[in-house]
């Protein structure tokens, strides 16, 4: 396409009109206004929702102050991950070396704080100047009764991924610590919620209704003592495609858990998720709970689903998100309410999430790696599309462009996971794409015809 | 005197953002121009982020996007790589190149860089670059604003023939401030080179394909001929000769120079008029006496709601500087001053804008964070605050509303359509202090009355 650079030609596949090949994890082009952010990003989404603890950012104030109560991770109990907390380093710290600053600091949040675990992240800075950011933390720890760790999150040193890697290498000190005495052998942990708007309260609920136990939430709602617990869990349910994966494979190194994948999102993922774990626990009874509940909460969703769909049946969506699983999902979910995908793409996706993508889409939907808003806004124009999903970086340039939209990542403030997330999802599409304003917009008032009038010129 | 605070190490909830932040925007109002960050990709988007969460408006801000080797071996190859495809993609005029903290600390010498891809890349042409250093790790977004404005003027501006455009140097307002002052300027008779000017930019109409470069700012050509305006009005009291493009202007073509306060209440809004008649030899145009009648009358109708109730006025300082001017003519008394930015005139500027007023002198503090405007605030009983959306979490917790106003409105509707500046402004924000006030009032009486 003509709106991508040379370079970034291989990042993009048309399904069917070429054998899959897939250019994806690698830096960002120079100059190619990528939506992505840096590896301070993916380590701080990972860890944040943790909310007892206290986080702090060692650097200049704009890594702290861009990421202040960025995301809608709720909690039931403290909001210390709501605060934002920075070294707010200055030319002098640069120049003689920002330890001492980052010490004092450290001590004077935890005094006045009294948190359960302190998470210090690198900023691009601290890795040029070199500050020991581990001996500090080292030093805090023992002084002050409590785990300290330092989070290896220089931005620039490799991607988003990277991010989740230094956030799991840091969670990884956490876990073991706790006693694990008294739990179930029916146990997991859930990896990879975040619980925006309260999502995770909701998958907890489903499988306290199995007969399962949540020891650990990593991280939404997360809470330092329940992850120093987390190797009691006899099963770690994944989430999300590569947020927390890393500590799973961690934790089946150090504690042999195993793990299994799942997605909370759309009807089908998430019934196969609970599906998944009863049968991991090879219990019959729980198989026959989880059967019961799926089929309950289907019959109070579906009538509602229904009315959206025959509304919506026949149009067009286009997603780019941060992590690829979710695009799985949002697929799916857009056929259950009659819609096609035609354009999905996404920040993090590996060579196997796009396969697995090509293989799940139509023939000609484009997918796309750590894209820029000049091709998503010439694929948004070439496949005329009625929504796009994404987040607060993309919903600009839907709207600009006459096209609705559905916020579909961390800063969220509506539950769409679980069951009766796929009725709010429908919800929030049928909610954007049937309002009246577009009928103002030029994309459909002007001369030029919709899509829609050109199918049904088409059929006459 | 009241409860003095600890001189804190670490900062919670802070009041002011990073350098390179303020730089984009400043370019971002200039007519073809992308701002462009050499450092890592996550500056470029957090930013974008921020941004386009109160203007509801694309911002692309192009990145150098440096990785692990370029942080060792110095980032020009990424830096020129980066122009170059922004050169390709979105043909602009101009790309503003703003430093970040990762490359003045591994000691980019972006200068040279600049003049080497000039010299490979741009023999047949291409979009001026124009070079700012912006080093998060020393000053706020309003110093990278300031620099930026003052880097174009020095980049651009060349000798050029007498005329009679005046130049104004607004600083940080909001899109309808700026669309507000260039109808002032023109009510009043005069052409005038508005630096840098994104309403158009940051808020522009829906459309039928993405604008990769969006329509308006400031005209390369008006900036190139700043230096031979008859004028130079810049707003801000606390703004710093060195960040000033209006003393270099002054310093290097003798374009005279007239420093106001950011016109936001009626005496600064007054002497922006003073100046203006002064500069255009005619009188305050009809249309505006009539605006400044119907604010007075205004303010006589709805004094008594306000009078004497407490305000926490925080933000940017000349934005501060500015509301509190205001406040003090409306009888509400401002109890604490506050803002993230350390001008060092701060101070001095908030005592003259309370100065005869028969007001206590407010707590005036730079540097603050919200941690310590909310250790102070409980003590000050304020009945309202006045700044951005990130006020919000500390007025819930006391119960008082926050009356938005400045950047960013994160949580509401139209941070860009808010109207500070002039006598139109004013009535705005006189509107919707009063109307706050008499709803608080009407909210929690007892009978639930229905008139005022």
């Amino acid at each position: 396409m003509e709106a991508a650079l040379q370079e970034r030609q291989d990042s993009i596949h048309r399904t069917g009109e070429a054998p899959f090949a897939m250019e994806c994890n690698k830096d960002s082009l120079a100059g190619a206004v990528s939506q992505r952010a840096c590896v301070f990003c993916g380590s701080r989404v990972v860890l944040y929702p943790i909310a007892d603890a206290l986080h702090l950012v060692h650097g200049p104030i704009g890594c702290a102050v861009y990421t202040w109560d960025i995301r809608g991770a709720l909690s039931s109990g403290p909001e210390l991950h709501r605060l934002s907390f920075s070294t707010d380093m200055q030319e002098t710290d640069v120049i003689f070396g920002g330890e001492k600053k980052l010490y004092n600091a450290l001590v004077e949040l935890i005094d006045r704080h009294a948190p359960k675990a302190a998470f210090v992240y690198s900023t691009c800075i601290v890795g040029i100047i070199g500050d020991d950011m581990a001996a500090v933390c080292r030093r805090v720890s023992e002084e002050k009764g409590i785990p300290v760790l330092p989070v290896q999150s220089e931005g620039f040193k490799g991607n988003k991924r990277a991010g989740y890697a230094a956030a799991c290498n840091a969670m990884r000190q956490l876990v073991g610590m706790g006693d694990i005495s008294g739990i179930s052998k029916y146990s997991i942990n859930i990896l990879g919620d975040f619980n925006l708007a309260g999502e995770i309260w909701l998958i907890r609920e489903y499988f306290t209704r199995m007969g399962v136990e949540v020891v650990a939430n990593i991280t939404g709602d997360g809470r330092v003592g329940d992850i120093q617990r987390a190797h009691g869990a006899a099963l770690n349910v994944v989430q999300c495609s590569g947020s927390t994966m890393d500590l799973a494979k961690m934790m089946k190194e150090d504690y042999g858990i195993p793990s299994l994948r799942v997605s909370y999102f759309g009807i089908e993922d998430m019934a196969e998720s609970l599906y998944a774990v009863a049968a991991f626990f090879k219990d019959e009874e729980m198989m026959r709970r989880t059967q019961e509940l799926v089929k309950e909460e289907l019959s109070l969703i579906m009538p509602e689903i229904m009315k959206y769909r025959q509304a919506l049946a026949g149009k067009r969506a286009a997603i780019y998100v941060g992590g690829a699983f979710k695009a799985f999902s949002l697929v799916k979910a857009f056929r259950t309410i009659g819609m096609q995908v035609v354009m999905v793409g996404s920040q993090t996706g590996t060579p196997e999430d796009y396969e697995e993508l090509a293989a799940i889409t139509d023939p000609g939907t484009i997918i796309v790696d750590d894209s820029n808003p000049l091709e998503l806004s010439a694929f948004l124009q070439e496949k005329d599309v009625d929504i796009f999903v994404g987040g607060v970086k993309e919903r600009p340039i839907a709207y600009k462009l006459g096209v609705a939209f559905c916020d579909h990542n961390h800063e969220r403030k509506e539950m769409l996971a679980g069951f009766s997330g796929m009725l709010n999802f429908a919800r929030e599409v049928y909610g954007s794409v049937m309002s009246p304003v577009w009928k103002f917009v030029p994309r459909k008032s002007g001369e030029e015809m919709s899509h829609e009038n050109h199918e049904r010129t088409r059929n006459l | 005197m009241g409860k003095i605070l600890p001189n804190y190490v670490s900062t919670t909830n802070a009041c002011k953002l990073c350098k390179p932040l303020g730089a984009s925007l400043a370019f971002r109002g200039v007519e073809g121009a992308v701002p462009f960050l050499h450092g890592s990709q996550g500056c470029a988007t957090y930013m974008r982020r921020y941004i386009i969460s109160h203007f509801n408006e694309p911002i692309d801000i192009a990145s150098s996007s440096l990785g692990e080797k370029n942080a060792v071996y110095g980032g020009g190859a990424n830096l020129k790589l980066g122009l170059k495809n922004v050169t390709e993609k979105y043909h602009p005029a101009l790309i503003g190149i703003a430093t970040t903290c990762l490359t003045e600390t591994i000691g980019d010498d972006v200068k040279r860089l600049l003049f080497e891809y000039r010299r490979e890349f741009m023999q047949d042409g291409g979009p001026l670059l124009v070079q700012v250093s912006t080093p998060s790790y020393s000053g706020t977004h309003m110093e990278g604003f300031h620099a930026a404005v003052r880097a174009l003027v020095e980049q651009l501006t060349v000798e050029s023939e007498a005329n009679s455009t005046v130049n104004i140097l607004p600083g940080f307002l909001s899109a309808a401030d700026l669309r507000s002052l260039k109808e002032i300027v023109v009510d009043c008779g005069l052409t005038a080179t508005v630096l840098p000017d994104f309403s158009e930019t940051l808020d522009g109409p829906a459309l039928r394909d993405y604008p990769l470069i969006p329509k308006g700012g400031t005209k390369i050509s008006d900036i190139r001929a700043m230096s031979g305006a008859k004028a130079t009005v810049e707003f801000g009291h606390t703004l710093p000769d060195q960040l000033s493009a209006g003393s270099h202007l002054e310093k290097t073509y003798n374009v005279d120079l007239h420093r106001l306060g950011m016109p936001v209440g009626i005496r600064e809004t007054d002497r922006f008029f003073e100046m203006l008649s002064g500069l255009s030899g005619n009188p305050m145009p009809e249309k505006y006496a009539m605006a400044r009648g119907r604010l007075v009358d205004s303010l006589v109708d709805g004094h008594k709601y306000i009078f004497g109730k407490r305000a926490i006025v925080y933000g940017e300082e000349d934005l501060v500087i500015g509301l509190t001017s205001f406040l003090a003519e409306i009888g509400v008394q401002p109890v604490l001053c506050a803002s993230g930015g350390t001008s060092g005139g701060f101070v001095k500027a908030i005592e003259k804008a309370v100065e005869g007023f028969g007001l206590e002198i407010p707590r005036i503090h730079e540097g603050m964070d919200f941690f310590e405007i909310g250790e102070l605030a409980a003590e000050l009983k304020p009945d309202f605050f006045l700044g951005h959306s990130k006020g919000y979490t500390l007025a819930r917790g006391l119960g008082i509303p926050l009356i938005r106003v400045g950047f960013p409105i994160h949580d509401r509707m139209g941070g860009q359509r808010l109207l500070h500046i002039g006598y139109h402004g004013a009535q705005q924000l006189f509107d919707l202090i009063a109307n706050t006030m008499i709803a608080v009032k009407q909210d929690t009486s007892e009978v639930g009355y229905s008139y005022m």
